[in-house]
């Protein structure tokens, strides 16, 4: 993220020049515009297991997306975004029992689990380090456990989405699927535009050096807030999904902590802290669950010792790996020094 | 006077709290690090202590001598193998690595053990029901036998961090580590010893906690959540602190099932957040914990 000087060149300083946009970074992010398009057309191909297969993975990517906006750009590690998930499902659920037509439930419900995120931020970033991870999945806890108590939702045996069952299973699909591309979209463009806001940079300087970050008159908290509550939003969105996928949902599965689990793995195999890592991370574990989800434990197993090698041996992930070696940004998120002379190329 | 009941039973609980919480706050004071497979390691030594006596026919306190220093050599190596690796790597790299190492040996202990619940009770046969009658009070046995042994863990934690050259050590890298070093402190044996206590108080608490009810291969989370509880409440940076707080979630949880078992945690959980909401909690962020 940070501006590569190129140590040992002998070019004069007015031949250097700060830039964004490496011709890297304007090919990949103009292609990477084209991708929600082409994924929108692809339940016209009428192939209903492709649509179905893709809304797991859409699913994966945004909550990949979200956790890493709060561990890897805040540096918050959070142990309880499946409160929002979780969240966002039932205020689904509770708002089409009122009536709301289940499409826009769905979104309100996201706009809910905003509002409520405001509040619960003042409580939870009291917290600091792992004091935040484990402060952030009490509230988990509680919320869980508070749903489950209302027997209106169901309590602990859990309810299902109604509204939707009128509709032709493939149409149905089809919209979820447009509801999931829209959502993954939303999310990583919503997180290129923070980052590139003075938002980026303050938290940056946050992650960098909270103290002199704050000496230096960053709004430290306040940064962090607008990234708790943007994650929350990711989060609740996904869980809405998840339940116009399924239909069904339990307290005990749409808020458990495997969720979490799935996003350090994601995000700690793509690339703590990399902008692209996490699309990279939802590919390898949507593939990791469909080769290898049958056995069970030892999967599971699997999936915690990755995480932890990651974690000690390549903490930028799989996506760091191949930044190094390729020396190039596929994003316009840093800042890149590169030689007037050599326009558009990279000096790593 | 079942309230009263329910507060006795309350107390006894923080004490079982205060033994879980007391890992995590050393290990937090003098590493600064978050430990999250604490309660699946307390969970392994439940589920080592449950092999014993099956294995060997033996008393559970009696498999709590070998399970005990057994698992002091686990979380000395635990430290050397993973934890140190973990600690030149920032912040964050500890929290994600503890998750990491919490599903393998939740899964782990799946694999081996199946998930049927299991309570080590039956092992000390009515001793683990047994309770004193004083007028229409009944005082549970094992309650305070826990509450004795969680007094006398953290007593002798704190004699050991103030009265032995072992425990100056353990202090002075908890304030600089640097510092220690440079006077000839290897901050690496501290770390890990202080990492071998931790997880041998937390085998001990599970081992208590599978006395006291049932526990099965996903109980560890739950057991970490309560000794992360008891901590915050109890204000970090003191031992009788922590089982002052463990004993006002055990209290808040006994209340809560008194109006319906599903409240008990709920109510544990409310403290917390009400704590944490209070101005004192605003001070939780600046204090630092010396264990």
């Amino acid at each position: 993220m940070s501006a590569h000087t190129a140590a040992g060149t002998t070019l004069p300083a007015r031949s250097l020049r700060v830039t964004r946009w490496t011709t890297s970074a304007r090919l990949s992010t103009g292609g990477l515009a084209v991708v929600p398009v082409l994924l929108a057309a692809v339940p016209f191909l009428r192939n209903a297991t492709a649509v179905q297969q893709l809304t797991s993975l859409l699913i994966l990517v945004t909550l990949a997306v979200t956790w890493n906006a709060l561990a890897g750009y805040g540096g918050l590690v959070s142990v309880g975004q499946q409160a929002f998930i979780g969240l966002g499902a039932y205020a689904t659920i509770v708002l089409v029992q009122r009536g709301v037509p289940t499409f826009a439930a769905m979104a309100l419900a996201v706009a809910v689990c905003a509002v409520l995120a405001v509040p619960l931020s003042f409580l939870v970033l009291r917290l600091r380090g792992g004091q935040f991870a484990i402060g952030t999945w009490v509230v988990a806890e509680a919320i869980a456990l508070i749903v489950a108590l209302d027997q209106t939702l169901g309590g602990g045996t859990g309810t299902s989405l109604g509204g939707l069952s009128g509709l032709d299973p493939v149409v149905r699909r089809a919209f979820v699927y447009w509801y999931a591309v829209a959502v993954a979209a939303a999310v990583v463009i919503g997180l290129f535009v923070l980052l590139r806001s003075s938002l980026g940079l303050a938290l940056q300087a946050i992650r960098d050096d909270e103290g002199s970050a704050a000496a230096l008159g960053v709004r430290v908290l306040r940064a962090k807030r607008v990234l708790y509550v943007f994650a929350a939003a990711g989060s609740a969105a996904a869980g809405t999904t998840i339940l116009a996928n399924t239909l069904f949902i339990q307290p005990n599965s749409i808020f458990g902590v495997q969720w979490t689990a799935f996003m350090i793995f994601m995000v700690l195999v793509g690339g703590l802290g990399t902008f692209e890592g996490p699309l990279l991370g939802a590919v390898v574990f949507f593939l990791a669950q469909k080769m290898f989800a049958d056995y069970g434990a030892w999967y599971l197993i699997g999936l915690g010792a990755a995480a932890i090698a990651f974690a000690l041996l390549l903490p930028r992930g799989l996506w760091g790996l191949l930044e190094d070696r390729l020396g190039r940004r596929l994003t316009p998120i840093g800042y890149w020094l590169v030689s007037r002379r050599q326009r558009g190329r990279e000096a790593p | 006077m079942t309230v009263v009941n329910s507060v006795l039973q309350g107390l006894t609980l923080g004490g079982l709290y205060a033994l879980f919480a007391c890992g995590l706050s050393l290990m937090f004071g003098v590493m600064r690090i978050i430990n999250l497979a604490h309660g699946d390691l307390a969970v392994l030594g439940a589920f080592l202590v449950w092999w014993t006596t099956q294995q060997f026919g033996v008393n559970p306190f009696v498999a709590l001598l070998v399970v005990v220093p057994l698992m002091f050599a686990v979380g000395y190596a635990l430290q050397r193998t993973i934890l140190q690796r973990c600690l030149a790597g920032g912040p964050y790299v500890p929290l994600l690595a503890t998750f990491g190492l919490a599903i393998v040996l939740q899964n782990a202990l799946l694999q081996t053990f199946s998930p049927d619940v299991r309570s080590l009770a039956p092992g000390i046969g009515g001793f683990a029901t047994a309770s004193w009658r004083l007028g229409s009070l009944s005082v549970p046995v094992l309650g305070v036998l826990v509450l004795a042994a969680a007094v006398a863990v953290l007593a002798g934690l704190q004699l050991f961090l103030r009265r032995t050259t072992l425990g100056l050590q353990m202090r002075a890298t908890a304030q600089d580590a640097d510092t220690a070093q440079l006077v000839g402190v290897d901050s690496r044996r501290v770390y890990a010893l202080a990492t071998a206590v931790a997880v041998a108080t937390t085998a001990l608490a599970g081992a208590f906690f599978g006395l006291r009810s049932t526990f099965d291969p996903s109980s560890g989370p739950a057991q970490l959540i309560f000794g992360f509880e008891a901590v915050v409440i109890g204000g970090f940076g003191s031992l009788w602190g922590t089982l002052a707080g463990g004993m006002v979630l055990g209290v808040a949880q006994a209340l809560g099932a008194l109006i319906d078992p599903q409240y008990a945690l709920v109510a544990g959980h409310l403290v917390f957040l009400a704590v944490l909401a209070s101005p004192r909690g605003g001070l939780l962020a600046m204090r630092t914990a010396t264990a």
